[in-house]
């Protein structure tokens, strides 16, 4: 019998990168006494040191605070956090739906953002109850009057009676958690029916394997059930049921329609329970699984090299263990002819990409080399076929392409009018064709473009950012193929090809780039024992160049008694340079070369 | 390169080096230590006599001077001259005094010309047993010299060197300077030829680098350098050039008539031991380096000198070898120092031949003289090579 789940609310808790969400889940734990004072770190929720650094949420994470409301109920609340970025847009979108409410913090002194408004429609094609919070009221800049009304304006939210608190001093917090009672819907559903639970995280644990994070629709999961993942049909015994605390896991041996909790089942990786996908019970299976699952595609791909060959099978150790845990990350061998052996790794977006290199380089001590990033190509050969590459050195040979086509965003800026004539520069630059402008306000312009998503994956955020002086936003989502004129652009050194350094790119945008990469390698590249040209090649045309001239005078003169012990010294700050050097035959290219062509910002 | 040692004893026999820190004024190129004045001659003369007494009796560089021969001595500084002869002589004296020197041991002061032009000067060093002189010229070009800050004239170059045969010392050294300001190739080939007419048997012409902390450091962008280009063919012209005239180019910044290498120089690219007495001289003996701070007062107190780890090995001796015109034999290291090259290492070698900057003939390897200018990165990559 389906029954309203009085006591129960799930939701998470939308925003604005930096508008205060992870500090806001912070003090709820603190007024549900979830967590000892003692053991408050800031942030608890995102518990990867990278994420306290960026102050974003990379992964999602779920918790069940138990609050006494002041109507005298207890009720279990489960906060389910989003990541924030577009790059995990599908998770949050599998987050969202294991919700039936959201709270959504507007910080008081910057207003509607972007991903405020990219969150919201997220949540209203859920369904979710929306609760307006304005933050940051203690700042001196704080508005919330005009961004209530802002709010009021762009988004039809009602602010009226919308808390107006500060998560960083803990002003008003009780407020949101009252709110949370009355406004955000309880849920329903049957704990008879054939049990069907959507997965939203799963997070791999050296002792207990995957630890799946769900919402129960309907029916009731017991330990020692035998539980089937829908879209995979992979079945496991379960282990342990319960719920989310936020110093542990609480095995309560029963799940219910209606809550949130985990299950683990020996499941070995991540991909075996991937987000989105159902857990049904065998015995009782459900009919049919929840809609919306997808297989998350990588969509930016790029090669990663280690600098030392030795660390080859480290890396690779490393990214199994990453996959564990991500099952968007792909990677598979790949050998190049400059940088030697390494991995073709796939990532959800740039932002992916960085976290994954981070956390090699840190939680690894790995030192990498990484190629320029690619999207997938579809290439159309003339005989018909139809070929994807994701690697620049895999482009067919012109003669027998047909026709290229390349992934492009749907993208939404939103800015202060002002910046209007710089961002449209910008986007034009970048291949972009405007699709919309229209004023959300007198203050805040939506600027809407369709852009190759090649333009945008590598630095067209910070390009952003710089010229608008950190004021506009960016959200996009994918939206199909387009034809397109695009060539391949190869770096020789020497004479010898670098594969690594191969670059897809637009044929009128190919001549100046190619100027720029042959300064910038001359430029980058110190002086050798003999001369280097460098050329820019389109097929077997070379189309720009450069010489690095042969280096003419390193010598210490005088080297009597007192000089031998700095000459050695000398050696050795030698031998130390030369280790971040990579040979491509017989030229020594510094690592920082790489970098520079991957930073080719168009502004300089 | 030699076996510099032998089972159960020591072969080559060390150098001692006495490093004299005062001038008459400080030259805006130069970061060797000095002091201006004559103020503390005595108590340095003093103390070194004294530390030549006592290194070789107590202390960490006992051990390796105990029942070794002296075969050179050499006095740097500094301005060596600028104590004059007398202090000179008698701080020989002392090292006679304490060391056997070999019959027939170099002996070397540096000198400039305009402190040794008090009469006698030379003459008293020669009686003292001096029998080699090394004069600071730096340019015969006026301009030049003045921007080097040398007050003595060319004038006074030849008039010391006049005096310095005459009495007798007749293996005199000249320095000469590469890329100073206002010069130029034909301005350098005036010195060069100014050098040769006064009869000298030794030449060390040295590329000016800009030590930080010297005058010309903080004026680098007034001084109206050379460019880079220019340096580097005015070296290569003065290589021909004193080639031409006969001398051998021994090593990268020296340059001799045959039979008249400085012995005191060449041990040290022989990676061989030597005494170094004075504040901030070095030495390097028993296989351990040391050095006495760049601090005058410490020395005079009696400061014993400071370990700078340990010297040798194939590294340092390939290192030092390869500014030599003799260069290196592979054969060699590998019997000395049990080192055996990369197999890849002649391919390697022959590709920097093309290049011209060395030449290799399958054992001996020895850089050109475009391969001296670029030596700091060249033999840091001839060492990587020859790593196994």
């Amino acid at each position: 019998m389906r029954q309203k789940k009085e006591h129960i609310r799930n939701f998470s808790i939308i925003a604005h990168i930096d508008h205060g969400k992870s500090t806001l889940a912070d003090r709820l734990l603190e007024l549900t006494d979830s967590v000892a004072k003692r053991d408050m770190q800031q942030q608890l929720l995102d518990n990867m040191e990278l994420e306290k650094e960026r102050g974003i949420t990379i992964k999602a994470r779920a918790v069940t605070l138990d609050y006494k409301a002041h109507d005298g109920n207890t009720y279990e609340l489960n906060l389910i956090d989003t990541p924030g970025h577009v790059d995990f847009n599908y998770e949050v979108s599998r987050s969202l739906a294991a919700c039936d409410g959201a709270i959504l913090i507007v910080d008081a002194t910057q207003g509607v953002e972007a991903q405020t408004l990219a969150n919201t429609y997220l949540a209203l094609e859920h369904d979710l109850e929306l609760v307006p919070v304005i933050n940051k009221i203690d700042l001196p800049a704080a508005d919330p009057d005009r961004v209530c009304a802002d709010v009021e304006e762009i988004i039809g939210l009602d602010c009226e009676d919308a808390p107006r608190i500060s998560a960083k001093t803990g002003q008003n917090v009780e407020a949101v958690l009252e709110k949370i009672v009355r406004d955000i819907p309880c849920p329903e559903g049957d704990d008879d029916a054939p049990f069907k639970a959507l997965v939203f995280d799963s997070v791999y644990d050296n002792y207990k394997g995957v630890i799946v994070y769900v919402r129960v629709m309907d029916g009731t999961l017991r330990s020692g059930d035998t539980m089937k993942m829908m879209a995979t049909g992979a079945t496991f015994t379960v282990v342990e049921v319960g719920h989310m605390r936020a110093m542990s896991l609480e095995n309560t041996g029963v799940l219910k329609a209606g809550e949130v909790g985990y299950i683990t089942a020996s499941i070995k990786s991540v991909s075996e329970a991937r987000v989105g996908d159902t857990v049904t019970k065998v015995g009782n299976e459900a009919a049919e699984p929840l809609p919306g699952y997808k297989k998350v595609n990588p969509m930016v791909f790029c090669g990663l090299y280690p600098a030392d060959g030795a660390d080859y099978e480290a890396l690779k150790e490393a990214l199994e263990k990453l996959q564990l845990n991500d099952a968007a990350l792909s990677f598979e061998p790949e050998t190049s002819g400059a940088l030697g052996f390494g991995f073709r790794c796939g990532f959800l977006g740039l932002l992916h990409l960085e976290i994954i290199q981070e956390r090699l380089e840190r939680e690894y001590d790995l030192d990498l080399v990484s190629t320029v990033p690619s999207v997938v190509y579809k290439i159309h050969l003339s005989d018909g076929r139809v070929v994807e590459i994701d690697n620049p050195t895999n482009y067919p040979d012109p003669a027998v392409i047909d026709y290229v086509e390349e992934p492009m965003a749907d993208a939404h800026i939103y800015s202060p009018p002002e910046y209007i004539g710089v961002i449209m520069a910008l986007c034009q630059d970048r291949r972009g064709t405007l699709k919309d402008q229209q004023y959300i306000s007198s203050d805040r312009v939506d600027i809407h473009y369709k852009l190759p998503l090649n333009e945008i994956i590598y630095d067209f955020f910070d390009a952003l950012k710089s010229r608008t002086r950190g004021y506009a936003s960016f959200d996009y989502e994918l939206c199909g193929y387009e034809r397109s004129n695009l060539v391949k652009l190869d770096v020789l050194l020497n004479g010898d090809l670098i594969d690594a350094l191969s670059y897809i790119i637009h044929s009128e945008k190919a001549y100046p780039r190619a100027r720029k990469i042959a300064e910038k390698l001359k430029d980058n590249i110190p002086r050798q024992m003999f001369e280097i040209p460098v050329q820019i090649a389109i097929g077997g045309k070379v189309i720009a160049r450069e010489t690095i001239k042969a280096m003419r005078k390193d010598v210490l003169a005088k080297c009597y008694g007192g000089d031998i012990t700095r000459k050695k010294k000398l050696l050795e700050k030698q031998k130390e340079g030369k280790k971040r050097m990579r040979q491509f035959g017989t030229v020594e290219v510094p690592q920082e070369a790489f970098m520079a062509i991957l930073k080719l910002d168009d502004q300089t | 390169m030699r076996l510099r040692r032998m089972e159960g004893g020591l072969l080559n026999l060390p150098g001692i080096y006495i490093h004299v820190p005062f001038c008459s004024a400080k030259c805006p190129y130069c970061d060797f230590y000095s002091l201006v004045g004559r103020e503390k001659t005595d108590a340095y003369c003093a103390a070194v006599t004294d530390e030549l007494k006592t290194l070789r009796r107590v202390g960490p560089l006992a051990d390796g001077l105990k029942d070794r021969d002296i075969s050179t001595v050499y006095f740097g500084g500094g301005t060596p001259s600028f104590v004059g002869a007398e202090n000179l002589s008698r701080l020989l004296r002392a090292v006679k005094e304490n060391y056997v020197l070999l019959p027939g041991a170099e002996i070397t002061v540096e000198c400039n010309p305009s402190s040794s032009l008090v009469p006698g000067f030379f003459e008293t060093l020669a009686a003292a047993g001096f029998n080699r002189v090394s004069l600071g010229m730096q340019s015969a070009v006026g301009a030049e010299r003045k921007k080097l800050g040398r007050r003595a004239t060319a004038a006074d170059v030849e008039t010391a060197v006049k005096a310095c045969q005459q009495a007798g010392i007749t293996d005199i050294s000249l320095d000469i300077m590469l890329g100073v300001p206002e010069q130029t190739e034909s301005s350098l080939l005036s010195s060069l030829d100014f050098a040769l007419s006064l009869g000298v048997t030794h030449l060390s012409a040295y590329l000016l680098s800009i030590e930080e902390g010297t005058f010309f450091d903080k004026k680098r962008d007034a001084l109206n350098l050379p460019e880079e280009d220019a340096v580097c063919d005015m070296y290569l012209s003065l290589c021909g050039y004193l080639k031409n005239n006969g001398f051998r180019h021994y090593e990268i910044s020296n340059f001799c008539l045959p039979g008249h290498e400085a012995r005191h120089n060449t041990a040290y690219w022989r990676d061989e031991e030597y005494l170094g007495v004075g504040p901030a001289a070095h030495s390097y003996l028993n296989g351990r380096r040391f050095y006495f701070p760049r601090d005058l007062d410490a020395f005079i107190s009696g400061m014993p000198p400071v370990d700078d780890g340990p010297g040798g090995g194939w590294e340092e001796a390939v290192m030092l070898a390869l500014r030599l015109d003799t260069g290196i034999s592979l054969q060699e290291i590998k019997e000395i120092f049990a080192v055996a090259p990369s197999p890849s290492l002649p391919a390697i070698l022959q590709q920097y031949q093309s290049a011209g900057l060395l030449t290799f003939d399958g054992d001996r390897l020895t850089l050109t003289e475009r391969g001296f200018l670029v030596s700091n990165t060249l033999i840091g990559e001839i060492i990587d090579v020859i790593t196994p």
